[in-house]
């Protein structure tokens, strides 16, 4: 009895583990290992090449603009992302009318399929679609938001945020509540304008919620893919080609398994990086450590 | 009083302004697919309300594609992704929550390594290893659901939360359950469970919209159209209506009343503000 008693906590783990095994540990090992095959001569009879593939990614100067371009596609999106929905959240929290509305729409894009909401911009984006029509009002030029390579990689950053604002809002607002009502009495009785409340009270008080915030939209935004793939397909020449899309078209476009492993294991030490701060600096807490 | 006004004012605008940009792709996509066969949709400048509003491109495109289909594959996918996860993370997060075992802290970091791991980065080998175990809709139907719902059954994210919800739980109440003369198992699902009901609440609703919007994975092991799910098969009416964008409109449009009623319908989940940590993006 007292064995099986023991037994007990692994009954209870092994489900949730062979899941975990087959699906994240085992294929967390294959991609290493992968990694140092050539399978494009014959994807049968794979040869070991040790760092051929790494060799040869660092030197090859698409894979180095994939990893530029992916860099590119951070610096456009996250600082908007962490900025802009703090902002909304400070406006949203406080006694205004119609809270409930506004907040529900805002959060709206982040529950529809990121393939719809691509769709969608990608018919704004036309040639002579809507957005062009507006820049025109404006009296500026049409633009060739998904043709042109100088923009094709914006517009795509500009699908991102469209859906992630609402969900960092919601992020914001809920450290927002926990802001001592205190503080902001004292700065007020201080003498504190709105603005300068919010500089000396809020802003530090949430600081490890902006922090957090930026590593996780770094994160999704060194794994961006489906936008990319519905819009541009990495196009117009190469602009908008991030580790990801890479990734995808060597291993399932081009069965070259080893080079597409290579390029995976070198995403992974990026993410990694990202995780590992934000796992035991921002979030020990949720994890328990 | 002038002051707050103004105040006020202003925050409305901002507001309403980010609320309008918020929803303009959709209503530009709606008003699309209301327009007619005999309106250019492509005319300049653009036409926002509809001359001749029409339900046709909606019949059409629901005759001509099987988005109904879609839906209830998404839908399956989803439930049982959803009632997996349920199931899979309470179960490891209740040891690791409430009992001392060995090999413990091994099995926790183990877990939260886990949460380090992109799919992306792993999809390739998850993919070799799903055709092995001949989950791919090349060996029916069935196998097809379980290899898109196989891999997200359980994650890191789910049992960390669960682990959290259980921690929350005073001690005292188990050791009266010990003393009733109840046996883990009895403890785990008459006693705890019902006792994180807000949690795996939290752990469903997220899960779901997370399953329901995947597009990445389907779309790598799917290879027939009758398990397609809705954001696989939206993605294609690209490329089957490439001259007809009233259909590709109308069909997308058609494609999120499901998701919509959903949200709204469990609005206070998602704009409480309380489960921020719930799910990443």
């Amino acid at each position: 009895m007292s064995f099986i008693l023991r037994l007990t906590p692994y009954f209870f783990l092994i489900p949730a583990f062979i899941i975990l095994a087959v699906f994240f540990f085992i294929p967390f090992f294959q991609t290493l290992h992968l990694s140092f095959f050539d399978y494009s001569k014959d994807i049968y009879n794979p040869q070991l090449v040790n760092w051929a593939n790494y060799i040869y990614l660092i030197k090859n100067p698409q894979f180095i603009k994939t990893i530029l371009n992916t860099f590119y596609f951070l610096v456009l999106c996250v600082p908007f992302l962490v900025v802009f929905p703090l902002f909304l959240a400070v406006v949203l929290n406080s006694k205004i009318r119609f809270k409930t509305i506004y907040k529900l729409i805002i959060y709206l894009p982040v529950v529809v399929s990121i393939v719809v909401v691509a769709i969608a911009f990608k018919w704004l984006y036309a040639p002579e679609g809507l957005l062009n029509y507006f820049f025109n009002i404006f009296g500026l030029p049409s633009i060739g938001w998904l043709s042109d390579p100088k923009f094709a990689m914006i517009s795509v950053a500009l699908v991102t945020i469209f859906k992630g604002v609402g969900y960092y809002m919601m992020i914001y607002l809920s450290a927002l509540m926990s802001v001592p009502k205190e503080l902001y009495e004292a700065a007020e009785v201080d003498g504190a304008s709105e603005w300068q409340k919010h500089i000396s009270v809020t802003i530090p008080h949430i600081m490890p919620v902006i922090a957090l915030v930026s590593t996780i939209s770094s994160i999704s935004a060194l794994k961006v893919f489906v936008e990319i793939y519905v819009m541009t397909r990495g196009g117009p020449l190469d602009s908008t080609k991030t580790i990801v899309y890479y990734i995808y078209e060597k291993a399932f476009e081009n069965l070259d398994l080893g080079l597409a492993s290579a390029a995976s294991v070198i995403l992974l030490i990026v993410v990694m990086a990202f995780s590992l701060i934000n796992i035991f600096v921002f979030e020990r807490k949720k994890y328990g450590l | 009083m002038i002051k707050n006004f103004f105040k006020g004012f202003f925050a409305h605008i901002i507001l309403l302004t980010v609320c309008f940009l918020s929803l303009l792709p959709f209503l530009w996509l709606l008003s699309t697919a209301l327009k007619g066969a005999s309106e250019n949709i492509f005319q300049y400048p653009p036409v926002f309300f509809p001359q001749q509003p029409t339900l046709e491109n909606f019949s059409e495109v629901l005759r001509l594609v099987p988005i109904l289909k879609y839906v209830l594959n998404s839908f399956i996918v989803a439930f049982f992704t959803v009632v997996l996860n349920l199931i899979l993370s309470a179960m490891a997060a209740y040891p690791l929550a409430r009992m001392e075992f060995f090999g413990k802290k091994l099995v926790f970091f183990a877990i939260l390594a886990t949460i380090m791991v992109p799919f992306q980065a792993i999809m390739l080998p998850v993919y070799i290893i799903t055709l092995k175990l001949n989950l791919v809709d090349s060996f029916g139907i069935i196998p097809g659901y379980i290899g898109m719902i196989a891999p997200f059954a359980v994650n890191a994210f789910g049992i960390f939360l669960l682990r959290q919800a259980f921690l929350t739980i005073p001690k005292e109440l188990e050791e009266s359950a010990v003393v009733d003369g109840c046996n883990s198992w009895q403890i785990f699902f008459k006693i705890l469970l019902p006792m994180i009901k807000p949690s795996l609440a939290v752990l469903a609703i997220f899960t779901f919209i997370g399953s329901w919007g995947e597009f990445l994975w389907p779309s790598i092991v799917l290879t027939k159209e009758t398990l397609f799910t809705l954001p696989v098969g939206i993605n294609n009416l690209q490329g089957a209506f490439s001259a007809n964008y009233r259909l590709v409109a109308a069909g997308s449009m058609v494609s999120i009343i499901p998701i919509m009623i959903f949200f709204v319908s469990l609005q206070k989940y998602f704009i409480s503000g309380q489960n921020e940590g719930a799910v990443k993006g």
